[in-house]
């Protein structure tokens, strides 16, 4: 068994027909229900609900405090490598582009370790882009016993892999596992993505299951917003990590919304995505899943990250660098451009300030 | 006759206990200890930050305080021993709340793995309290595993939905010698007071005020429903009765034959 089974139970599915259906008074109903189903969460994700985002987010933010209190945890990615053989019409390191390609040298990363550490960061997530020959699963390993003299949490955020391989890192160190499906639709799945492994859908769709067959502990998912119709892609992805959770029910189940953003490429975003919009996809999945973490990164500007706090996010990336060795490197180029350029310190700051208490260290390896 | 609650051989000065997650700043944690009066604080040590004298939680705990550290992020046994030694080796002292949750949608407790738990950390000298679904039969192998006493869940964590449990816990107060202590759940004043008048021996709160609009007034007020409702406990309660009593009774007769 698989979430691919559930996938494709939708595929003859008329969801314009839905939504055109779906009527403000349909969305009032969903709001005075305790547990959601799924056609509860598609209505919530449907046009007629723009006009309810108000009372959408003031109940949002009642089971967001309620679950989990005022906490935000915090964290912040780690480029290991750029080196891909992906060929992805929509990002800045796909095979082909002529960015700088590196691979940080163990000490690089010690390094850069320091200098993260230094500012009381305590969760890191590590990426690679898609290279057995530069970034192999051995390496990761080797940078997961590098980051364990640091960090008390450490996340990956690399190509998919197989079970006994992520179950190798989680015994190694690795604790949370991110991995994005980028796009639900097969078919513009395969359509952006041109050549190479990643071309095998089934094989990413499964990932986030064969970790947690692997014991990782956290598992965070996610589509990319801008590659295909939001309502739908949310609607996957919210019921994706849904599946997961009732399948393990261990693991701790949390979801991403990157937005697409203008990279060193020439990729036009097919399906733009509103700041309204992005409301309403946050708002959906907390109402669809109250115990669902939301993580927020810094592809969002600050002004706007600061108002998404109080309508669900319990988990913010802060002093972002998507550049390989970008923090203590000179010469690096990064894979997409950062919106909020606030450092640790200022993030801190803000939280507090909206009634926020910044979570530095939420898990203890034991 | 003096009412002291006594939990691994110390007198407990509050049978509030207090959860120290979901705070919008430590800064207000202190303050909420102070007011409430609560003498017995939980933290989870996954939240502990050794490093950071800023960040580390029992920084912001009055030393007069007992450290409850918690095992949350446990999903068997084993996890949860491991954390139980990671805390006090890191000088937590030898209190332990075992919470085993295998379950992050409802967050209910594993009452297997935690009897399982607690037969390790009690052999071990731990003062053990698990958290624990309201079961008669496992809160008594609890108690025969050494546990210092039993905390049961009025509701699931975080719902704040009073005492649900009210029944099944009535049975475990009842039947179970050492003291059963109301974890979860508790969402007002008056549902701690309710717990306390039916015979618990503590409450434990920690979302009702963390995310209450004053967090520190809060904490007094649950501190003084702690108080009055183990007062009324004492006192015990007049009867209530589902009928009038009648002024002419039917049965009078009886005294005269």
């Amino acid at each position: 068994m698989s979430f691919f089974s559930q996938y494709v139970r939708f595929q003859e599915f008329d969801f314009d027909g839905f939504f055109s259906r779906v009527s403000p008074v349909d969305v009032r109903r969903v709001l005075e229900k305790g547990r959601l189903d799924a056609g509860d969460f598609l209505a919530l994700l449907a046009p007629a609900a723009e006009g309810l985002l108000e009372e959408m987010a003031q109940k949002a933010h009642r089971l967001t405090l309620q679950h989990f209190g005022r906490a935000m945890v915090l964290y912040t990615p780690l480029y290991l490598s750029n080196y891909c053989i992906n060929h992805c019409s929509y990002c800045g390191f796909t095979a082909g582009n002529r960015v700088k390609r590196r691979t940080l040298t163990l000490e690089e990363v010690e390094a850069e370790a320091k200098v993260i550490a230094a500012t009381g960061l305590k969760h890191i997530l590590v990426l690679t882009g898609e290279s057995r020959h530069h970034a192999p699963v051995e390496y990761i390993a080797d940078c997961v016993r590098v980051l364990k003299g640091y960090f008390s949490s450490i996340g990956i955020e690399v190509y998919p892999m197989e079970e006994e391989e992520y179950h190798y890192l989680v015994e190694t160190g690795v604790d949370s596992l991110t991995i994005y499906q980028e796009v639900y639709d097969a078919k513009i799945y395969d359509q952006v993505h041109l050549r190479g492994p990643k071309k095998d859908y089934r094989f990413r769709l499964d990932a986030p299951e064969r970790g947690c067959r692997a014991g990782m502990r956290a598992v965070n998912v996610g589509a990319l917003l801008g590659l295909g119709d939001w309502r739908r892609e949310t609607f996957f992805g919210g019921l994706h990590a849904n599946y997961i959770q009732n399948t393990y029910p261990e693991v701790e189940m949390s979801y991403s919304v990157p937005r697409l953003r203008p990279h060193s490429g020439d990729f036009i975003i097919p399906h733009p995505v509103t700041d309204k919009n992005l409301v309403q996809v946050l708002l959906a999945l907390r109402l669809f899943m109250p115990r669902l973490g939301l993580t927020l990164s810094t592809r969002e500007r600050a002004a706007l990250r600061d108002k998404l706090i109080p309508l669900g996010i319990t988990k913010m990336s802060a002093g972002s660098c998507t550049s390989v060795g970008g923090r203590t490197l000179s010469g690096t180029e990064d894979q997409f451009a950062i919106a909020d350029e606030r450092n640790v310190a200022q993030i801190r700051e803000v939280l507090l300030k909206s009634g926020y208490d910044p979570v530095f260290k939420d898990w203890h390896p034991f | 006759m003096e009412d002291k609650l006594v939990l691994g051989g110390r007198e407990i000065t509050s049978r509030l206990f207090l959860g120290t997650g979901k705070f919008p700043s430590k800064e207000v944690i202190p303050e909420a200890i102070k007011r409430s009066g609560s003498q017995v604080i939980t933290m989870a040590l996954r939240r502990v930050d050794f490093d950071s004298p800023q960040e580390n939680v029992l920084n912001y705990i009055p030393k007069e305080c007992i450290l409850l550290p918690n095992t949350s992020g446990a999903r068997n046994s084993e996890e949860a021993v491991r954390i139980a030694r990671i805390a006090r080796a890191a000088g937590c002292g030898n209190w332990v709340k075992i919470e085993v949750i295998t379950d992050n949608k409802y967050l209910l407790p594993d009452n297997y793995e935690t009897i399982k738990a607690t037969e390790v950390l009690a052999k071990e000298g731990f003062v053990v309290l698990p958290y624990m679904s309201p079961d008669l039969m496992a809160a008594k192998r609890l108690q025969d595993a050494g546990a210092a006493a039993v905390m049961p869940l009025g509701a699931p964590i975080g719902t704040n939905r009073g005492l649900k449990t009210k029944e099944l816990i009535r049975i475990l107060i009842e039947e179970i010698e050492v003291p059963i202590i109301v974890d979860a759940g508790i969402g007002k004043p008056s549902e701690a007071a309710e717990a306390m008048e039916m015979g618990a021996g503590a409450v434990l709160v920690n979302t009702a005020i963390a995310t209450a609009g004053d967090p520190v007034l809060m904490a007094e007020a649950f501190g003084l429903a702690v108080k009055a409702g183990r007062q009324a406990y004492l006192a015990g309660p007049g009867v209530t009765r589902d009928y009038a009593e009648a002024s002419s009774p039917l049965t009078g007769f009886l005294q005269e034959l």
